[in-house]
């Protein structure tokens, strides 16, 4: 069955690989995001390559109120949907949200806030219908406290915490629901860091979410052997991990 | 936008320079406000020429989406990033193949619109301006900029060959040719010396829609310029059997091989490069009658063998390219390859082709006449002192050298070889008045400066 499915924050890189591969599978698409521009040319990329129907619109992730107005229309465009894929985020940067409480909020609303408001909306839907899947994109950095990006981490863990509550909420009406951690992936956020290794490309990252939602998995890393680096890490005592520079 | 000031270099590997990269996901990020700006594809030109040493390099890989494509027209519109290969895996299956092609489809259609490459085809279809629609051009200041050999012409005619100095390539439209099948008819027959060689490629010109000549570099005395002339034409549905007949447009994926390292600078030496041509030259030249390969295997040998770059070691490479006018070619190949046979320098792949009538583009390298292409060992200043006695040669028989290709040529014979110069220039200033749009071949070969 290739139904359709909404891609929240569709013009990030590995919303973008994703997005190709549900493509390749002959699902339709509705792409959301800010940059109606860069939309546009997104999906007509995914319609000329794979000959399936790709729709796009503006979405507003702050903009709480709109959300559900904003699900009205790609319902009304696309019919009910088989799945979505929550790919919006904010790095932002922890030295500025130190000295900026608004850096703070901006970092916790994107990733955390936002990202509630519109997949709950979501959630009733899939519940309702009985079926279907949601994939939210949280982080490794959500997975253990790093004072090099702990405001990050925090808004990305709590993100995975709700995933994981709606996992357990929606399981029985028959909707999985996929946690996906990456790790280093080659995106404009990783781009030219120092100390990157094994950087997996966006196209192979988004072919393995599909993979895992079909799969009805619950919680993938990506690249996979991040869930082995993020178990040694985890597993570092409070008291030593407290002393190390990360 | 992250940066990252990263040693790079051209295919060739030579030189080696220090670049700010930038790599935007979006057309809309293509443009940034710096002192000092160039675009850079697949870095498949072998010099310099997408080389900005102290300056930022725009790499447009991720900016690679396809806007349109006209199934019955066969006309398809992408931004620049999208490479041939791409390109080929979306519209041959249709029916269509691009008009012109170079020896790789591991190139960008910028690239391709910078350098207006040429392919195997150019004496019966020109350069790769030739199926270029529009463009979109990303001038300083970031204003976008259509144009095309009717609509903002000079801006067109500076761009195709202006090898990235007229601004950012956005987006190319092309207009493909149609195809029955994915199979080209080729035939080859071996030219025992360099008048042969001639001969085959002159009187195969008048039937053969594709035509190049394999040279043996290392060969000597009588056999000098012996080789093997390759002719081809795209195969009608109804030149295949059994299967192929039933899915013509269906390719085998080829089966890619990778150099995973660099190999060491002594394993291509005269020694083995002879060997390997000798062997090379007895069995292509002998296969008789016409026989069929697919697409892949006609256009594209070399991108089976994924970093061949990496076969000459870590000093690199540079590939020599020139064209001389009908009528003096003969003389200036005989001496050019005469003057690789005296030095002893090693060179390796060397290819023959014939071209058509020069395009408009005032930069462009094609002009009617012959083309010699080598490639040669970065062995330092044996090699630069060899080319230089290259240039002299082509100049002397009113011929010039390919900056796509190039990493040493002196200025003022870059000067003396493009007499369209000054065209270009006034072009350039009017889209580019403060010269944002440099690279590390405009400044060595002085390209902006007046005559």
């Amino acid at each position: 069955m290739s139904g359709a499915i909404l891609i929240l924050g569709a013009t990030s890189a590995i919303a973008r690989g994703a997005a190709a591969a549900w493509a390749q599978r002959g699902h339709r698409l509705y792409l959301a995001g800010r940059d109606v521009e860069s939309l546009r040319r997104d999906a007509a990329d995914l319609a000329i390559r794979y000959g399936v129907a790709v729709h796009f619109g503006t979405f507003d992730a702050a903009a709480h109120d709109s959300h559900a107005a904003f699900l009205q229309r790609v319902n009304d465009e696309m019919g009910e949907l088989e799945g979505v894929l929550l790919a919006f985020g904010y790095l932002g940067s922890q030295a500025k949200a130190a000295g900026d409480f608004r850096e703070t909020l901006a970092i916790i609303n994107r990733n955390f806030v936002d990202a509630v408001s519109i997949l709950n909306l979501c959630a009733d839907q899939l519940e309702q219908r009985g079926r279907g899947f949601i994939a939210g994109i949280a982080s490794v950095a959500g997975d253990r406290g790093r004072q090099s990006n702990y405001t990050y981490g925090a808004a990305k863990g709590a993100f995975a915490l709700y995933l994981q509550g709606l996992r357990n909420r929606l399981f029985p009406a028959g909707v999985r629901v996929l946690t996906i951690k990456p790790g280093f992936v080659d995106t404009a956020m990783t781009w030219g860091m120092p100390g990157l290794f094994l950087v997996a490309a966006p196209a192979a990252v988004g072919a393995r979410i599909v993979a895992a939602t079909e799969r009805g998995r619950d919680v993938i890393y990506v690249p996979w052997f991040w869930r082995y680096i993020m178990l040694i890490i985890r597993s570092i005592p409070e008291r030593l991990f407290k002393r190390l520079k990360l | 936008m992250n940066t990252l000031n990263k040693d790079i270099a051209g295919w060739g590997r030579y030189p080696v320079q220090r670049c700010e990269l930038v790599r935007p996901e979006r057309h809309a990020e293509l443009w940034s406000e710096v002192p000092s700006l160039l675009a850079r594809g697949q870095g498949r030109s072998y010099g310099d020429a997408a080389l900005n040493e102290g300056g930022r390099v725009v790499l447009t890989e991720r900016v690679n989406r396809f806007l349109a494509f006209d199934r019955a027209q066969g006309i398809v519109r992408a931004e620049a990033g999208v490479t041939l290969a791409e390109l080929l895996a979306l519209t041959v299956p249709r029916g269509w193949f691009p008009l012109v092609t170079p020896g790789t489809k591991h190139v960008s259609l910028g690239g391709c619109v910078a350098a207006d490459v040429h392919g195997k085809n150019h004496h019966h279809d020109g350069a790769f301006s030739r199926s270029v629609r529009e463009l979109e051009l990303i001038t300083a200041g970031g204003r976008r900029l259509r144009c095309s050999a009717q609509e903002n012409a000079a801006a067109f005619q500076a761009t195709v060959g202006g090898m990235g100095l007229t601004g950012i390539i956005g987006e190319v439209e092309l207009q493909l040719q149609p195809i029955e099948s994915v199979y080209i008819r080729a035939r080859h027959q071996g030219a025992a010396h360099l008048e042969d060689l001639f001969r085959l490629l002159q009187e195969s010109d008048g039937d053969a829609r594709y035509s190049v000549a394999w040279i043996d570099l290392m060969s000597r005395g009588a056999a000098l310029g012996r080789g093997v002339v390759m002719n081809g034409d795209h195969a009608a549905r109804d030149e295949l059997s059994g299967g192929r007949r039933l899915t013509p447009l269906r390719l085998a994926p080829a089966r890619v091989r990778n150099i995973p390292c660099n190999m060491p600078g002594w394993l291509l030496n005269s020694l083995s490069i002879r060997a390997f041509n000798a062997q090379y030259y007895r069995r292509e030249g002998s296969r008789s009658g016409s026989f069929l390969l697919d697409y892949d295997a006609f256009f594209y040998p070399l991108d089976t063998l994924t970093n061949w770059n990496r076969l000459y070691g870590r000093r690199g490479f540079v590939q020599y390219q020139c064209v001389v006018p009908t009528a003096s070619a003969l003389p200036a190949m005989r001496q050019l390859l005469q003057h690789l046979a005296d030095s002893g320098h090693p060179a390796f792949l060397g290819v023959l082709k014939r071209m058509g009538a020069a395009g408009a583009a005032y930069l462009s390298f094609p002009m009617e006449g012959y083309t010699l292409a080598m490639d040669l060992p970065m062995q330092g200043a044996a090699t630069l002192a060899l080319l230089d006695a290259f240039d002299a040669v082509v100049l002397q028989y009113g011929g010039r050298v390919y900056l796509a290709k190039d990493a040493r040529l002196a200025p003022a014979s870059f000067r003396a070889m493009y007499p369209q110069l000054a065209e270009w220039q006034r072009a350039r200033r009017e889209l580019d008045p403060h010269g944002v749009f440099s690279s590390s071949l405009s400044r060595r070969l002085g390209m902006e400066e007046g005559a």
